[in-house]
């Protein structure tokens, strides 16, 4: 168990050096950063003295050296654009984007798990082919265009709901949240939705088929031949051993959330990570981009640890020395 | 539904009480508070870290300057009541009334505190030593005078000091160089100002607040608290206003505003800017990147070329129908009557394909050529749609166009390594004064002199850079002025580069509110009332 954790924590640590080395190349070629922030009438020796200041006039390669000889260290540098801490800002923002993906995944699961295994279990009834069909539709439709949809029904029609932003937060020991106040989940339920729209139909879909392929198993058919109440055989039989299939796509689906969250909280100025991400790259702001890239890399290879391990406790049967990525 | 004549008093008296209170409310002093939505979060709140308009537009309203701008950009007095010039040396002489947010009166000391620290932010991405250029000595003469020295004749120091809101010396001090550090002043620690509005708070990405400063010198302001909340996404901006969670927003979309202004409950105002777009021509050498068919040759060296290039494009057609009225035809590169404007150019030239394909073949192009447009996508008011229409006008008259339009941080990276014949881009003329616009646009560059900055046509004309160097010494304004016209004339009959049209900047509130705009496009909220 341990070795296991240990190799997956060194794969990560690479993927991290190659990917901000790709970073680095790519802001490179894409533009000046100095021309993004100076402003238009600052001159030339102005324009060079900012290069200077922020080590842009040294070889990328220098400029890459020394931020990774930084990085073991764990500072990832400042923002050009904001002076602050790339890392900070990034951690800023984090419980917001954390708080939008739990409520979200949750939504969806809570809504998703239910039909699907509903889903399978009547594959002939009317109220499936309604599921199935509106199942299509919620990964189909493109995200922006569900989460207007959805300000101007609630927000702009009914005015039932506020079309944007976050309630204010209240520091929860480590964490802050908003979910504290009434006004907190009125203004997550809207981006919480279009999330959950695409993310539940997954849900739906993957629940839906492992369910069809759990119902013919041996232990199904003998359990019911037991005599055991469907209740019991869904909650002990069916739901058990369909978990693993959920448990994994949640886990990539929830890693997908809080990583690029990006169109959804641009549309509903949800003040997250990936707004920032966006802003960052829209302005070159390079050490926000890296930072925030590395943090994800690590969070994303985490979380598939932690996906591993639950299969484990899931499934006796799975071994991790033998989940060898 | 049928009314019992039981409830019927019990409901008009419930109405009457809420009128009495809203007239209680639209009368009081602290009738109601304002919600703004922002188009781009400031990145500091120091008012001396970044010169950029999402921070200016902040750091005005809670600080003010020896001197302001109005809407339309001539300076008035603030914080100093009255200034002289005596050739090198400019005396201001603060208002006596003029007092800091935490009741401490605004002195000389403050103020060369302020300018003393302009140049010392470190890891400003644009510094406001910018607007420190030729100020060789600032002294504190008594508590109530401000003496400054430059080193040479420089008529543009008062504009200049619109730049520089002054800090409160004793609030901002520090053990750090510059005093008190952006990061501390991003916290609102020793973020004090004599303007308006004083901190409250700033939720990175979420909201800023601001609260009314009860020491302001000038009339109260009109509201108890500012929130301001950035909200990057156009449509949700509109959306916001739309569903009345905020009362002011930004820049709502040209395909919006027919919409928002039949809205009974929102206004829309629109205010001519500052800015201004236009094509740059490449008129360097023989040899440009983005031209074919014509054997090697620049054809934009040719004058006629150039001309044709201008008669080509249909001005009022773009203003019409791609920016949706809301522009204006420009002739020249800063809108008469603004400092140093030509009158004669104040009327945009009349599109002439006939003439414009006569002088092609006169300068020896009859069939044309081909040419590549740059244009940056997102970065002005529908920038690449307009570059769009360019090119099919310019095809019309002969000369094949594409156009390369590219995310801005490209296209400005593409333009500063020469790689467009012609692009379009814009200037945005903050001092409102044309010799900020010639100095970077079309003065012959000189990177010692800080000239020519942003002049990627290289266009060089030695009349032209005359009379742009006479005027910074002119310190008569309308001498000034009347050169500087002269030189904006000499520019366009040398079709040095083609202007198209002025953005006019517009803005969108509930009724109650009203916000008449800014030529330089900030959102102000000293200037924004409650509508009568």
């Amino acid at each position: 168990m341990l070795a296991f954790i240990i190799r997956r924590l060194l794969q990560a640590l690479l993927v991290m050096a190659v990917m901000s080395g790709l970073v680095f190349v790519g802001l490179y070629v894409v533009g000046d950063p100095v021309s993004m922030m100076a402003s238009p009438e600052a001159t030339e020796l102005e324009r060079d003295a900012i290069r200077a200041n922020f080590g842009l006039d040294k070889p990328l390669l220098e400029q890459y050296a020394i931020f990774m000889s930084r990085a073991v260290r764990l500072d990832f540098g400042k923002s050009f654009l904001t002076g602050q801490s790339a890392m900070g800002l990034i951690l800023e923002r984090m419980p917001a984007t954390l708080e939008l993906a739990i409520v979200s995944m949750l939504l969806a699961g809570l809504v998703g798990v239910p039909l699907g295994v509903w889903a399978g279990l009547k594959p002939e009834a009317l109220s499936t082919r309604g599921i199935m069909t509106g199942s299509v539709l919620g990964f189909s439709l493109p995200n922006f265009w569900v989460a207007l949809m959805l300000i101007m029904v609630f927000a702009v029609y009914l005015g039932w709901l506020p079309a944007s932003g976050r309630a204010p937060a209240v520091a929860l020991g480590p964490f802050e949240t908003s979910l504290l106040s009434w006004e907190g989940w009125r203004r997550i339920l809207l981006p919480a939705c279009t999330i959950a729209l695409a993310k539940g139909a997954l849900i739906i879909r993957v629940t839906r088929a492992a369910t069809r392929e759990a119902l013919p198993m041996d232990y199904i058919k003998f359990a019911r031949a037991k005599g055991l109440s469907w209740s019991r055989i869904l909650r002990v039989h069916l739901l058990k051993n369909i978990l693993i299939p959920i448990v994994t796509v949640f886990g990539l689906e929830f890693g997908q959330v809080v990583a690029f969250a990006v169109v959804t909280e641009t549309i509903f100025a949800w003040p997250g990570m990936g707004k920032l991400l966006l802003d960052s790259i829209i302005t070159l702001d390079r050490p926000v981009v890296v930072a925030y890239l590395i943090l994800i890399v690590f969070f994303l290879v985490m979380l598939n640890l932690v996906t591993d391990i639950l299969y484990s406790v899931l499934d006796p049967r799975v071994r991790l020395q033998t989940a060898k990525a | 539904m049928p009314h019992t004549t039981k409830g019927r008093p019990l409901l008009r008296h419930g109405l009457l009480t809420i009128a009495a209170l809203a007239a209680c409310a639209a009368t009081g002093a602290s009738a109601r508070d304002l919600i703004v939505a922002l188009k781009t979060e400031p990145t500091s709140m120091d008012p001396q870290y970044h010169a950029l308009t999402p921070n200016i537009q902040l750091s005005q309203t809670l600080f003010e300057g020896l001197v302001c701008s109005d809407a339309d950009l001539s300076i008035k007095p603030c914080l100093a009541e009255s200034w002289s010039v005596d050739g090198k040396v400019w005396t201001f002489k603060l208002r006596p009334n003029a007092k800091f947010s935490d009741g401490s009166p605004v002195t000389a000391q403050d103020v060369v505190f302020t300018l003393d620290r302009a140049g010392k932010v470190p890891n400003s991405p644009s510094s406001f030593k910018v607007y420190m250029q030729k100020v060789e000595k600032v002294e504190a003469v008594d508590p109530r005078t401000v003496r400054i020295t430059t080193s040479e004749l420089y008529p543009l120091l008062a504009i200049n000091m619109v730049g520089l809101p002054i800090m409160s010396a004793k609030a901002a001090a520090g053990p750090a160089p510059e005093g008190k550090t952006t990061t501390e002043l991003n916290s609102g620690d020793g973020l004090v100002g004599a303007g308006p509005y004083k901190f409250v708070s700033w939720k990175r990405g979420s909201e800023i607040v601001f609260e009314r400063n009860p020491h302001y010198w000038g009339p109260a302001p009109a509201w108890d608290k500012v929130t301001y909340r950035p909200i990057s996404n156009a449509a949700t901006r509109v959306a916001a206003l739309l569903a009345g969670d905020v009362d002011l927003i930004e820049d709502p979309p040209t395909d919006d505003l027919e919409r928002l202004r039949k809205d009974p409950k929102l206004s829309v105002e629109t205010k001519a800017s500052n800015r201004v777009i236009y094509v740059a021509l490449d008129q360097n050498g023989e040899t440009t990147p983005g031209i074919q068919g014509t054997n090697g040759k620049n054809p934009l060296l040719d004058k006629r070329v150039r001309e044709a290039l201008s008669l080509a494009i249909d001005r009022d057609a773009v203003v019409a129908r791609i920016m949706g009225g809301v522009a204006t035809p420009a002739g020249q590169l800063l809108p008469y009557p603004m400092f140093g404007a030509s009158k004669q150019l104040s009327t945009a030239p009349k599109a002439n394909p006939d003439k414009a394909r006569a002088l092609l073949k006169e300068a020896g192009y009859p069939d044309g050529f081909t040419l590549v447009l740059g244009a940056p996508n997102g970065r002005y008011i529908n920038d690449s749609k307009v570059a769009q229409t360019l090119a099919s006008m310019w095809t019309r008259v002969g000369v094949k166009t594409t156009i390369d339009s590219n995310a801005p941080a490209v296209f400005f990276k593409n333009r500063d390594a020469y790689s467009y014949s012609a692009y379009l881009a814009g200037w945005g003329t903050a001092t409102g004064e044309m010799s900020n616009t010639l100095n970077s646009l079309l003065v012959t560059p000189n990177k010692e002199k800080g000239l020519g900055t942003t002049n990627r046509s290289r266009y060089s004309n030695p009349e032209m850079d005359k009379l742009v160097a006479e005027s910074a010494t002119q310190m008569d304004n309308a001498a000034r002025a009347a050169t500087l016209a002269r030189a904006s004339e000499v520019a366009m009959a040398d079709f040095a580069m083609l202007p198209v049209h002025f953005e006019h900047s517009v803005w969108a509130m509930k009724k109650d509110v009203s916000f008449k705009g800014r030529a330089d496009q900030q959102t102000m909220v000293q200037y924004a009332t409650q509508a009568k």
